[in-house]
């Protein structure tokens, strides 16, 4: 039997042929990156091929590395193997990577959600044989509303938070999910303050994109001027004593796993947004079936259950183990991972 | 039931106290009467019995969800609670329902003698005719008691805030047994009715334990101290040549306990005992496994009542001669319990005195709870002599000051998801101990409580990485972790594999220095139990 077209190995998805690696979680010569989050971009490779519009980004949590961007559906050959880059609407940047050799076709999903959020180029669905995708939320009990209403209640809840004298505080990622949050927070509401580390990189893709006007809490600012307003801050602010500046305050995050009253209870916040940057289980189902493949290969998330429901529908599914983590990070906190 | 629902959801979605008292407090104010009533009655877990059983409904939901029923459980043990499970996985509703929290509350209950097909189109039809929220809350109402973080204590407040009544009046109004569906909020809140009275206890009055040194409690002459009996803590009523018996849970369990029958015509009328039902095998005090034989069964047989016999052990007197004496003073109503006992004590008759111990000093009263486990009980009672007899969990007066607990060191060898806030994390675990040449583990005990939040992290962690079979929902895992674990009490067990039952396992430390073959064997956890 030939070998297949993409082998997952210690390091990470790897295309022999072309001696490329797909999101390495090890060091090698050469990787095309999907996302810009830490599971899928890692530091220590000699050269990083990955969107344009990814590469700020990068560069900002990297350094200086030795990258190069590509265009959306721009084809690249190396060593006869045909690649191209394509929207995965995960967060600004984020793409599936496309493989092509005599003919046959595979394509990696990285992270990516089918919903436009209004920041992030829209997924566009890639036909091909072999889908290598994401589960992160792979289980029937997930199933998100319109971003319109999940925003028309997180301003309403501020608006509210406001009128009874309280500081909101909204936790999210700082790249990505905060600037999804920024992008369609009513700023008629009052004033918008951020933790440095989303200030950082909202600072890195204004260039690119529209937000309203942020100010960063330093010291100098006042507690008096913080109250009524919102706060956004990543998931690890929470229950430090950086929160204290905000007193009178309540807090809400905003992620897929709120869709459990049990997470969020877990972490003692008052309010759970529903709002994801990865499919429902119905995106995920769907963009799988636009996908047109008929082998399919999960990587993160609930592998097994999704994999077994899609050999039931038909699917040729199998799961691999790899290091991609997914949404996990705004549930626990990284470190946690280590034992 | 939207009313309800949202009430639900402001519950759910606060972590604060005050905030969950005000939204409760807006509620009673405003809901319909019979809704009141029956939130409290939900609230106070007195739900209606269940109507259809959840096997069924997990059918009929993932029907209804078109997936299939494995994914389903699935998504449950991750989910971690049913009600939820159903509410995600189904399709949003079509429709949506004005009926109100009475309304569907008689609907449940009709719906028990319906035919099962019956109860499918009525749980189908409602499902999709209600939003998220409003269907969780609907499912849960069927399914099982409402854990959202509001005790029946913050309730009470709350409804002492929209009535203007005490609390303490409040809590002992809404104790006993007073059906939700023929029950007004004025007959059962606002108005004074003589005759509902007969069969009501007071609230318990419950102590903490003591967490510093005993001597901080001060003069020694002050206090008061008993054994503290393992049993099922009771309120024993004679009232009009009626016999009622009350558990701790508000559970009116006087048929369990035909024994005390012979109290009507003996111990007079108007007469309330605070005490503790225990087992009385051969004449002696038993341990709780003995007494759970006698908590479980509904029809008691006159070979199980010969061979498992209860007594009642009697430390406080709260009603005497009709009257609420309880706020004489401990030294007092202790005195009327004593000549109480005097007058109808006699062979065989199953009231017991609980004893008093006499001590000159603190260290004679720590002298004596070193001898507890020989007298079958977890510790000492102390109470103040001129203390009340008050409602619920109050500091100060009384402390309970168990025993140091047993240990071993056990190794983690299955592991299974929480619910609740632990839901999708493993928290429930086993453990075992080594059999005798140190090649098996054994199965010991189970237990989910004692780590912090961060540690079961940790472990969900590593346990998801080092899972080795599935069953179901439960893993086992590489043995391979340590933890110390505590039990108040020690028996011998037919009905465990270990042929050891221990009483209230949990973790007290995760003892990262021990390898597994450094854990106890199951030898030497059998060397605790008392001779």
């Amino acid at each position: 039997m030939e070998k297949p077209l993409l082998v997952f190995d210690d390091k990470g998805i790897y295309c022999a042929i072309a001696d490329v690696y797909l999101d390495p979680w090890k060091p090698v010569d050469k990787a095309i990156i999907s996302p810009g989050h830490a599971d899928h971009s890692r530091w220590g490779h000699k050269k990083y091929i990955t969107h344009h519009t990814n590469i700020p980004i990068i560069k900002h949590r990297l350094g200086d590395i030795e990258v190069s961007g590509k265009e959306w559906n721009e084809s690249f050959t190396i060593n006869g193997v045909k690649f191209s880059l394509h929207p995965a609407g995960h967060i600004i940047g984020s793409s599936q990577i496309r493989v092509e050799y005599k003919g046959e076709v595979w394509v990696f999903s990285g992270d990516y959600k089918d919903e436009n959020d209004g920041v992030a180029v829209p997924y566009e669905p890639v036909k091909c044989h072999t889908f290598i995708t994401e589960c992160t939320f792979g289980l029937p009990a997930f199933k998100w509303q319109a971003q319109e209403e999940v925003f028309e209640e997180i301003n309403a809840w501020w608006r509210q938070n406001k009128e009874d004298g309280r500081t909101s505080v909204l936790f999210g990622y700082s790249l990505g999910k905060a600037q999804r949050l920024l992008k369609h927070l009513d700023a008629s509401i009052g004033k918008i303050y951020t933790h440095g580390a989303i200030e950082n990189m909202t600072e890195v893709l204004r260039s690119q994109l529209k937000f309203p006007k942020t100010t960063r809490i330093t010291r100098e600012v006042k507690k008096e001027e913080i109250k009524g307003n919102i706060v956004i801050a990543p998931p690890s602010a929470h229950g430090t004593t950086w929160i204290k500046k905000m007193t009178p305050y309540v807090t809400a995050s905003a992620s897929g796993w709120m869709i459990f009253r049990g997470a969020r209870r877990r972490r003692a916040i008052d309010r759970g947004f529903v709002l994801s940057d990865h499919c429902d289980w119905q995106g995920l189902l769907k963009s799988i079936k636009a996908t047109e493949a008929s082998k399919i290969i999960c990587t993160h998330g609930y592998t097994d259950i999704f994999s077994r429901f899609l050999c039931e529908q038909g699917y040729d599914a199998r799961t691999v183990a790899t290091q991609y983590e997914g949404e996990m990070g705004e549930l626990e906190t990284k470190n946690e991972t280590e034992i | 039931m939207k009313k309800f629902a949202a009430l639900i959801k402001t519950l759910d979605t606060t972590n604060k106290t005050s905030l969950k008292v005000e939204a409760l407090t807006n509620y009673f104010k405003e809901a319909p009467e019979k809704d009141k009533v029956w939130t409290i009655a939900i609230l106070s877990h007195r739900r209606p019995p269940r109507p259809v059983n959840t096997t069924l409904m997990r059918n009929w939901a993932s029907e209804l969800a078109e997936i299939p029923l494995w994914l389903f459980e699935e998504s449950y043990h991750i989910v971690g609670d049913l009600a939820e499970t159903i509410a995600l996985v189904i399709p949003p509703a079509e429709e949506s329902s004005e009926k109100s929290l009475n309304q569907f509350l008689q609907e449940i209950i009709e719906l028990k003698s319906r035919s099962e097909e019956e109860k499918k189109d009525y749980l189908l039809e409602n499902w999709l005719a209600l939003n998220y929220y409003e269907r969780f809350v609907f499912t849960k109402l069927i399914t099982g008691s409402f854990r959202i973080g509001v005790s029946q204590k913050l309730m009470t407040r709350a409804l002492s805030r929209a009535t203007d009544i005490d609390e303490d009046i409040l809590a002992y109004k809404m104790m006993g047994n007073w059906n939700p569906s023929e029950t007004s909020f004025s007959s059962l809140i606002l108005e004074e009715n003589e005759e509902d009275y007969l069969s009501k206890p007071y609230p318990f009055y419950l102590a903490y334990a003591l967490e510093g040194d005993v001597e901080d409690l001060g003069d020694v002459s002050q206090w008061s101290a008993e054994h503290k009996w393992d049993g099922i803590r009771s309120q024993v009523i004679v009232r009009n040549d009626e016999l009622f018996v009350w558990s701790r849970g508000e559970e009116l369990v006087t048929d369990k306990y035909p024994e005390f029958q012979e109290f009507v015509g003996t111990i007079p009328n108007g007469t309330v005992l605070d005490a503790e039902i225990l087992s009385y095998p051969n004449g002696q005090i038993g341990t709780f496994n003995d007494l759970q034989t006698r908590i479980g069964r509904k029809n008691i047989s006159k070979n199980l009542l010969k061979k498992n016999p209860v007594i009642l052990k009697a430390y406080d007197i709260l009603e005497w001669k009709g009257k609420d004496i309880r706020n004489h003073p401990f030294a007092e109503r202790r005195k009327i319990l004593e000549l109480l006992y005097a007058e109808v004590s006699s062979e065989d008759f199953p009231l017991h005195l609980s004893e008093k111990i006499s001590f000159q000093s603190w260290a004679e009263v720590a002298e004596e709870r070193e001898r507890a486990r020989e007298e079958k009980s977890e510790g000492l009672m102390l109470k103040r002599l001129d203390s009340p007899y008050l409602v619920g969990r109050k500091k100060g007066d009384w402390w309970k000051w168990k025993v140091d607990p047993l240990t071993v060191d056990a190794v983690l060898t299955y592991a299974m998801r929480g619910h609740g806030r632990r839901s999708n994390l493993f928290t429930d675990y086993t453990f075992g101990l080594w059999d005798e040449e140190k090649k098996e583990l054994v199965t010991f005990a189970k237990a989910y409580s004692g780590l912090t939040d961060a540690e079961f992290r940790k472990l969900d962690n590593w346990i998801k990485k080092n899972t080795l079979e599935r069953f179901g929902p439960v893993r086992s895992v590489t043995p391979h972790h340590v933890f110390e674990i505590a039990f108040e009490g020690i028996a011998e067990s037919k009905r465990h594999k270990s042929g050891v039952a221990t009483r209230f396992p949990r973790m007290v430390r995760w003892r990262t220095d021990k390898n597994i073959h450094e854990a106890n064997t199951l030898e030497e956890l059998k060397a605790l139990i008392p001779k």
